[in-house]
């Protein structure tokens, strides 16, 4: 499940005049919230839906990718941060009054919180032990949201939660969303772009690659694997705030289990590790059960067979694919000059 | 001369295997250092115990008159203590440059600074300049998992003095390099002894390595100091020749 860490600057970002700053994933994470901001248009309310869906999907698994694939730490819990964090923001903006904005902050500071707390067993136990610990985790924040009624509606979930408005600007519409979606996940993904970039996504790296030597080295390994519990589970808690006015309605479901998984497979299929694999696996999970509707009630064991093809072609995911696709390109090209 | 390390009646049990067994023995400053001993006499452990990898049954470990005993590894490492492992252990999807550079990076600014500060932390020109003191020039932007396994083993050294450390632990650093490569890590880590007066202690099982570079010898049997002097005291002592020297 390992990956190459460090992400690779674009030769051809280093060509334009730009800053140094700026390299080949933040110029493709730029062009993509373009591409993104004007696709809809013709769409339809559904296809619309289902970009903003995929997008929401992909801040959630970001933060498991963090946590798993930079941090190597094996968290079963994504959905269940994901669920406290739509549930805050429902609750604040439908019953407290909160807007959204602020609702969206205190879902992300809870669920930070909340992620350190289960962030300390992973200082004593690691890999599937971990897993089972964030699996114990999972089943009790799915049990809460599904008895206690008087605060969650149980299995009737809540409804009617609004929709944030931006500057004055009704942001009811499909496509208004969509477009307010596309500009949240944007400023997410370079903030994450940014940290990975950083030392603190070496050190991430390090805590994945060889705890021991790391701590040698100086680097606080309790101290990044919290945070990188942390801002994982944060992550999830904002995909859960743009999730709840997406879909205006939540009930436990989608918040099990099962879906903690699924987001695991998405951060597996996408690549671990790279940066821009959350975006490719979340299109795996999301979108592609879509287009392949046409297959009826098959459609999963189709999904299934193409993501264990997938798999077996590539453990390292359909970016670790993209890159070895690059890498032969770049260099046939080198040989051909 | 001023005592860096000072290590007292220190013991580490295993069930009932007494691994380390009441070993003391101080270091000073400028030092070079050799352990010996044959396979399982407890030299890592004892480094382990040292430096807060394992938890000692008893005993204390002292760093300038402090007691560090049990203190995280990491904390010790912010203190100026540096160490390599007996197995390779660098990070091998990181390139070399980004390996230096991550050995150093802790010791730069706050965790804040770190993260808002510049991608390197500050520390491409140190990385450029050990690369270049330890022959790696050509491999700086090679992943490490790719190198040999001596090249490997000059960027774990490396990487120990990255943070310009006043103690450094080695652990088996000539196990399994070449002979060239083996006169070029002497020849460094003398280097850095007598410009930057930083102290060693080496476990060593290269007799050659270690009765060239080492001032003083300490020499491990069954846990226990065994005997202690000066490499032709050692290699005249009766009792290592038998325990140890003579196999």
């Amino acid at each position: 499940m390992t990956a190459p860490a460090t992400h690779s600057a674009a030769p051809a970002a280093r060509r334009l005049p730009l800053p140094a700053f700026v390299d080949g994933t933040l110029l493709t994470l730029v062009a993509a919230a373009v591409i993104l901001w004007f696709v809809p248009s013709g769409m339809g309310r559904y296809g619309t839906y289902v970009l903003s869906l995929w997008l929401v999907m992909s801040v959630a698994v970001m933060g498991l990718n963090l946590t798993l694939g930079y941090a190597g730490l094996k968290s079963l819990a994504q959905a269940a941060f994901m669920g406290i964090g739509a549930y805050a923001t429902a609750l604040l903006t439908s019953k407290v009054g909160l807007n959204w904005y602020a609702s969206f902050a205190i879902s992300g500071l809870l669920t930070f919180a909340v992620g350190l707390v289960l962030g300390f067993p992973a200082l004593r136990v690691k890999a599937h032990y971990l897993a089972f610990v964030t699996l114990a985790f999972s089943t009790l924040i799915w049990l809460v949201l599904r008895n206690e009624q008087w605060l969650t509606g149980g299995v009737f979930g809540l409804s009617n939660i609004p929709r944030p408005s931006f500057f004055g600007l009704k942001l009811d519409g499909a496509l208004a969303f969509h477009r307010f979606v596309v500009v949240v996940t944007f400023l997410l993904a370079v903030v994450l772009w940014w940290m990975i970039r950083s030392p603190w996504g070496r050190a991430f790296t390090a805590l994945r690659e060889n705890p021991i030597r790391a701590a040698s080295l100086g680097i606080d390994t309790r101290m990044y694997t919290l945070l990188a519990f942390a801002i994982g589970s944060a992550y999830a808690g904002f995909a859960g705030a743009l999730y709840a006015p997406l879909v205006e309605f939540i009930d436990p479901s989608p918040f099990s289990l099962s879906q903690s998984f699924f987001l695991l497979l998405m951060v597996v299929a996408g690549g671990a590790g790279y940066l821009l694999g959350p975006f490719i696996g979340a299109l795996l999970g999301v979108v592609l059960p879509e287009w392949l509707r046409f297959a009826g009630s098959l459609y999963l064991i189709i999904f299934a067979a193409i993501v264990m093809l997938l798999l077996i072609a590539c453990p390292q995911g359909m970016s670790g694919l993209l890159e070895r696709g690059w890498a032969k390109l770049t260099s046939k090209k080198e040989g051909a000059r | 001369m001023n005592q860096v390390l000072e290590v007292s009646n220190l013991h580490k049990a295993f069930g009932g295997i007494k691994a380390v067994n009441g070993v003391s023995f101080s270091v000073n400053e400028g030092e070079i250092l050799g352990i010996i001993g044959p396979n399982g006499c407890g030299k890592s452990t004892l480094f382990n115990c040292i430096l807060g990898q394992l938890e000692p049954t008893e005993g204390a470990v002292k760093l300038d008159g402090r007691d560090v005993t049990n203190m995280r590894p990491s904390e010790l490492n912010r203190l100026g203590v540096s160490r390599t492992f007996q197995l390779l252990q660098v990070f091998p999807e990181l390139s070399v440059r980004e390996n230096l550079i991550l050995a150093g990076q802790e010791h730069e600014g706050t965790m804040l600074s770190r993260f808002f500060g510049s991608r390197d932390a500050g520390l491409t020109a140190k990385a450029e300049q050990m690369i270049g003191f330890f022959k790696l020039g050509h491999l700086a932007d090679a992943k490490a998992g790719g190198l040999s396994y001596g090249q490997q083993k000059l960027l774990d050294a490396a990487m120990a003095f990255m943070a310009g450390p006043r103690l450094v632990l080695l652990d088996e650093p000539a196990g399994g390099v070449n002979l060239t490569m083996l006169g070029d890590l002497k020849e460094r880590l003398r280097a850095i002894n007598a410009e930057q007066g930083a102290t060693f202690v080496v476990i060593e099982h290269n007799m050659d390595f270690v009765m060239s570079l080492c001032s003083r010898v300490i020499v491990l049997a069954e846990g226990k100091v065994l005997a202690e002097g000066t490499p032709a005291e050692v290699r005249a002592n009766p009792a290592v020749i038998e325990a140890y020297l003579g196999h």
